[in-house]
């Protein structure tokens, strides 16, 4: 009879554990969701801003179809492609902003300001959301390969997840932020 | 925003940590955020207005020094308090690894979390063993910041995962702004810290000294910090003793004065340091600066280009630096100009913009802070079967 019991108690303990092991593994997801969420909306602002400053006539012609091809091709790009497009938008702008006199010129133009503001504002937040995905990912990742999760399918039907890997390196001269 | 701030570190006990906290909490608010800092503080102690207090810390030996930590269900208790008055839409830990209101606060909240990671002090022991237990309170961080590039590499080596580089802030203007004193200048050399600390390299600089002051005879030595100042000077021979002037503990105010009067501000720090807050505000005010090689100095002086640097624990390559300093005003003032350049990067406008940035960053897409309310054993297996 004590046998039973403590089997039955041993039991309990394992379920409880299982459970707060999914627990962990579902907040993981939602965090890698909100992480994934976050770096859509920042490449999509980079994007946009890179777009509207090559068609606003502030650059010169052959750097501005440069720029809004990258541009274009990152915003319509099907999933499998956008780490591709998106490094390719990153290489545009590092090569339309390798000079420091062409963030001049852009800044002295009307609105080129606020529209450099941005655009440093957006090479900048890329990086950041990119490392938290990525830092979720592997946290995710790391769980998951462990033989309770897998024994078990607490992770359900939840894709494995996946880190988003891209060239972010922002253009040096907007990188730069101690010449103000 | 609404933003909550968590201080593992008492906040009568003045360190590096607390003043970060301070001055960027100050900086939030500033900027129109609501800012709320839980911090472990003598229910005695007058606190400013955004500071809540959760209790009086505890003097527990720790990591080989007695560290004041945070514990227990009381700690627990007003940790989930504050979370539920504060409804904030981040929150922002400070030293989540160590066993205080950090981890306590990773523990008992869920949501947006952002945590600076301020020490790169190597693995200890505790936390091996502590590992599993830490490790799903420090899943719950959405996004890493490390005070260096050297802090992020022992964060990855030691945790895994990732993490951004923003330095420590420092209110550049007030430091540049500050008013030389007469009496500190002519020939002065510059320490501020703890005097009975070996780490911040005291004894490193006494044993240059008579090297220094056989060059230079009239080179003075102005230290500012608490300890024993007879027992600082034991080494040195009588006759030098009296170029070496005890300020103690000084004011902000005199802190940024000293430091816009010295001629060289010294930094022999001989390890333990993740950042170096204090080089950062001796290039604000302009002072030239020699500091040891530590790979976070290296790395604060832009390596070597804004300061210069000098092997760690070597007395004779201080004292030669020192004195090829003092001897060459062109120098110094091409150092001063340089690191006044360098330094805007640690300006608050700067570092307080790339904090925001993380803000912004983790709670767009997310829900705000709550609570970790304990799930029911029924809704657990409900999660298990999903």
């Amino acid at each position: 009879m004590t046998t039973l019991i403590w089997i039955a108690a041993a039991l309990v303990v394992i379920g409880v554990y299982l459970s707060w092991t999914a627990g962990r593994l579902d907040r993981l997801h939602s965090r890698i969701d909100a992480a994934r969420a976050a770096l859509d909306a920042q490449l999509l602002r980079r994007a946009s801003v890179a777009q509207e400053l090559a068609t606003a006539g502030v650059l010169d012609p052959a750097a501005s179809i440069v720029l809004y091809q990258a541009a274009h091709a990152a915003r319509q790009v099907e999933e499998e492609h956008r780490e591709v497009a998106e490094s390719e938008l990153s290489q545009a702008l590092r090569a339309v902003f390798a000079e420091a006199p062409q963030v001049e010129a852009v800044r002295e133009a009307p609105g080129g300001e606020e529209s450099l503001g941005e655009l440093t504002q957006a090479v900048r937040r890329v990086p950041m959301a990119r490392r938290f995905h990525n830092d979720a990912v592997r946290a995710a990742r790391a769980l998951r390969r462990h033989r309770k999760v897998r024994w078990f399918r607490l992770a359900g039907h939840a894709p494995f997840p996946m880190a988003f890997e891209m060239d972010d390196e922002p253009p040096a001269v907007l990188a730069d932020r101690t010449g103000r | 925003m609404r933003i909550g701030i968590v201080c593992p570190y008492s906040w009568d006990v003045p360190g590096g940590v607390q003043f970060h906290i301070r001055d960027l909490a100050e900086h939030l608010i500033r900027l129109g955020h609501e800012v709320s800092v839980l911090a472990p503080a003598d229910d005695e102690t007058p606190l400013p207005p955004f500071v809540v207090s959760a209790g009086r810390a505890v003097p527990v030996p720790y990591n080989g020094s007695v560290a004041r930590l945070n514990f227990g269900f009381l700690s627990a208790a007003r940790v989930r308090r504050w979370l539920h008055e504060g409804d904030f839409d981040v929150i922002h830990i400070h030293e989540p690894t160590s066993p205080s209101l950090g981890l306590l606060c990773c523990w008992a909240a869920q949501g947006p979390i952002v945590a600076t990671f301020h020490t790169s002090n190597p693995r200890s022991r505790a936390m091996i063993a502590a590992y599993p237990i830490l490790q799903p309170a420090l899943e719950k961080i959405s996004a890493r910041i490390a005070v260096s590039e050297y802090a992020r590499r022992t964060l990855v080596e030691h945790l895994g995962g990732d993490a951004v580089v923003i330095p420590n802030g420092v209110d550049v203007d007030f430091f540049a702004a500050a008013e030389p004193r007469p009496e500190w200048q002519g020939g002065t050399i510059g320490f501020i810290g703890r005097i009975d600390e070996p780490r911040k390299g005291l004894p490193v600089l006494m044993n240059a000294l008579p090297k220094i002051l056989a060059e230079r005879p009239g080179t003075r030595l102005l230290v500012a910090g608490r300890g024993d100042e007879e027992e600082a000077v034991a080494g040195l021979p009588p006759a030098m003793r009296g170029n070496v002037e005890f300020l103690g503990m000084i004011s902000d105010e005199d802190k940024a004065r000293l430091l816009r009067s010295v001629d060289v501000y010294v930094a022999p720090n001989t390890g333990g340091e993740s950042f170096g807050i204090i080089l950062v505000e001796a290039l604000s005010a302009g002072a030239p600066v020699l500091a040891s090689d530590l790979d976070a100095f290296t790395q604060v002086l832009d390596g070597g280009a804004a300061g210069e640097l000098f092997a760690n624990e070597d007395a004779d390559a201080l004292a030669a630096a020192a004195v090829r300093l003092l001897g060459d005003a062109g120098r110094r003032a091409e150092l001063s100009e340089r690191g006044s350049r360098h330094v805007r990067r640690f300006d608050w406008s700067v570092v307080g913009t790339d904090i925001l940035a993380v803000y912004e960053t983790v709670t767009a897409g997310a829900a705000s802070v709550a609570a970790d309310e304990r799930i029911s054993l029924r809704a657990r297996f409900g999660l298990a079967r999903d």
